[in-house]
């Protein structure tokens, strides 16, 4: 009987949960910044669903999974790169740089791949997230609210203030405007080589940042 | 940025979140405030970049069956031996079981009518089809491949066009079973995400059909055209699986 029940509940976990391993491992790797932490993550957070799985209640099977691993990711970033979380950004208004109105989109409409990979990889983690579920995994703004446990208003300021960062970064990472960037660029620097090297390297890296 | 519309509607409409009667009522006030309106433009800007930089992280094929492997022994699917079509028909009934049983927003719509139980079907059918194997019957970019290979296999012609240049390719079909009958399900990619496209004479859609319908995060969106009836699931966002079916209506 036990039996029977671990398999038909094994059946639908197949069903409800698998199909969202993508939208899982998407979240954790822009949270985490690194596919090793991202893949352990999702495996983690898997189990944990599986073991929570009878206290599902129906409804949106994707927000429950990427609440669970919203707040793996966060568990781990506590324990391993606190830093991470207690980024702050340079909150710098600089749309006064616009030159005529149009100019902006049209920066913004040319940003390449790499940019915009990297203006968001560098945004606190906070409005990294919630850009992430908005923009990469197309949820609405109840559901978000819903992975973040948080109310609809958290999204809105977030999104809003998220978007404004990513602008601003964005217009800011223009080739010309490189120059005045300034010490900040070191982080940035740090974090793209870790980004860019083999996982054991990457963690080594992690490691010596804490001590 | 003195629009003070700026702050709240504006993004709300930028996102798809805002009300039909507020969405009208935004769309009025575009013409009239060029703030809102270049504001505008600036957000699908930076949006369109982000779409252009396919920043989403699929998850690799290693961590799925790492997965599998750390669930306990009794959770790992069992290899049926069944054939396949029996196998699937288990599949769509479980779906529909657990739906009824688990989604306690599914409890009230028992008897609220055939069309959520389509819906139901669909979505079932949907999250079946995501799973390793199971996308299409006949994989091919081109429409030319994909609609004669219906021929025979269906009592009717479903219309298959590519909408590629629109950002929407379409990459395969298959047979599927919704409502009591046979219908042909087309598949297509947006970004990273799938839409399949279920299609049927109209004569057998159900009696009341809602334009568009939410089941656990999958959006669905139901259309009539020249005689076919056509329902669009996929968890691309609304306001995008909208402007694929308008595209596909022309």
């Amino acid at each position: 009987m036990e039996e029977k029940r671990g398999a038909g509940q094994a059946g639908a976990f197949d069903q409800v949960v698998l199909p969202h391993l993508d939208a899982a491992y998407n979240l954790a790797r822009w949270l985490v910044r690194n596919t090793h932490d991202a893949e352990d993550i999702v495996q983690e957070a898997y189990l944990r669903a599986f073991k929570f799985f009878g206290g599902y209640q129906g409804g949106d099977a994707r927000a429950w999974v990427l609440k669970i691993v919203r707040n793996t990711s966060y568990t781990f970033l506590e324990k391993n790169r606190p830093a991470d979380l207690s980024e702050e950004f340079d909150e710098k208004i600089h749309t006064d740089t616009a030159e005529q109105p149009g100019a902006e989109a049209a920066l913004l409409q040319s940003a390449d791949t790499r940019m915009v990979r990297d203006a968001l990889n560098e945004l606190p983690v906070n409005f990294r997230e919630v850009l992430v579920l908005r923009e990469l995994e197309g949820m609405a703004y109840k559901e978000i609210a819903e992975v973040m446990g948080k109310p609809i208003g958290t999204v809105m300021s977030g999104l809003a203030r998220g978007r404004a960062q990513l602008r601003d970064r964005l217009l800011h990472m223009r080739p010309e405007a490189h120059s005045e960037v300034t010490g900040k660029m070191r982080g940035e620097v740090r974090t793209k080589v870790r980004n860019e090297l083999p996982n054991e390297l990457s963690t080594e890296l992690s490691e010596k940042d804490e001590e | 940025m003195a629009c003070q519309n700026n702050e709240l509607l504006l993004p709300a409409y930028f996102d798809g979140e805002l009300d039909l009667v507020r969405n009208i009522e935004f769309e009025e006030h575009l013409k009239t405030c060029p703030e809102c309106a270049q504001e505008l433009r600036d957000l699908q800007a930076m949006r369109s970049s982000v779409r252009a930089a396919n920043l989403y992280e699929r998850a690799p094929e290693s961590l799925k069956s790492r997965i599998r492997a750390a669930l306990p022994p009794q959770a790992r699917p069992q290899p049926i031996a069944m054939p396949r079509r029996s196998f699937e028909w288990l599949a769509i009934a479980a779906a529909i079981l657990i739906a009824v049983v688990l989604g306690a927003k599914v409890l009230p719509n028992i008897g609220g009518g055939e069309q959520d139980l389509i819906a139901e079907e669909i979505v079932a059918s949907h999250i079946r089809s995501m799973q390793p194997g199971h996308l299409y019957d006949v994989e091919s970019t081109d429409q030319h491949t994909v609609k004669p290979w219906f021929d025979g296999k269906l009592d009717f012609a479903p219309p298959v066009i590519n909408l590629a240049d629109q950002g929407f390719p379409l990459i395969g079909g298959r047979l599927d079973y919704v409502g009591h009958r046979n219908v042909a399900a087309l598949v297509y990619q947006r970004q990273k995400h799938f839409i399949n496209v279920f299609v049927w004479p109209e004569d057998s859609k159900p009696a009341k059909t809602p334009e568009v319908q939410t089941i656990q995060g999958y959006n669905l969106v139901f259309w009539s055209h020249n005689g076919m009836y056509f329902c669009a699931a996929s968890d691309l966002n609304l306001a995008e699986l909208r402007q694929f079916a308008q595209l596909l209506e022309r």
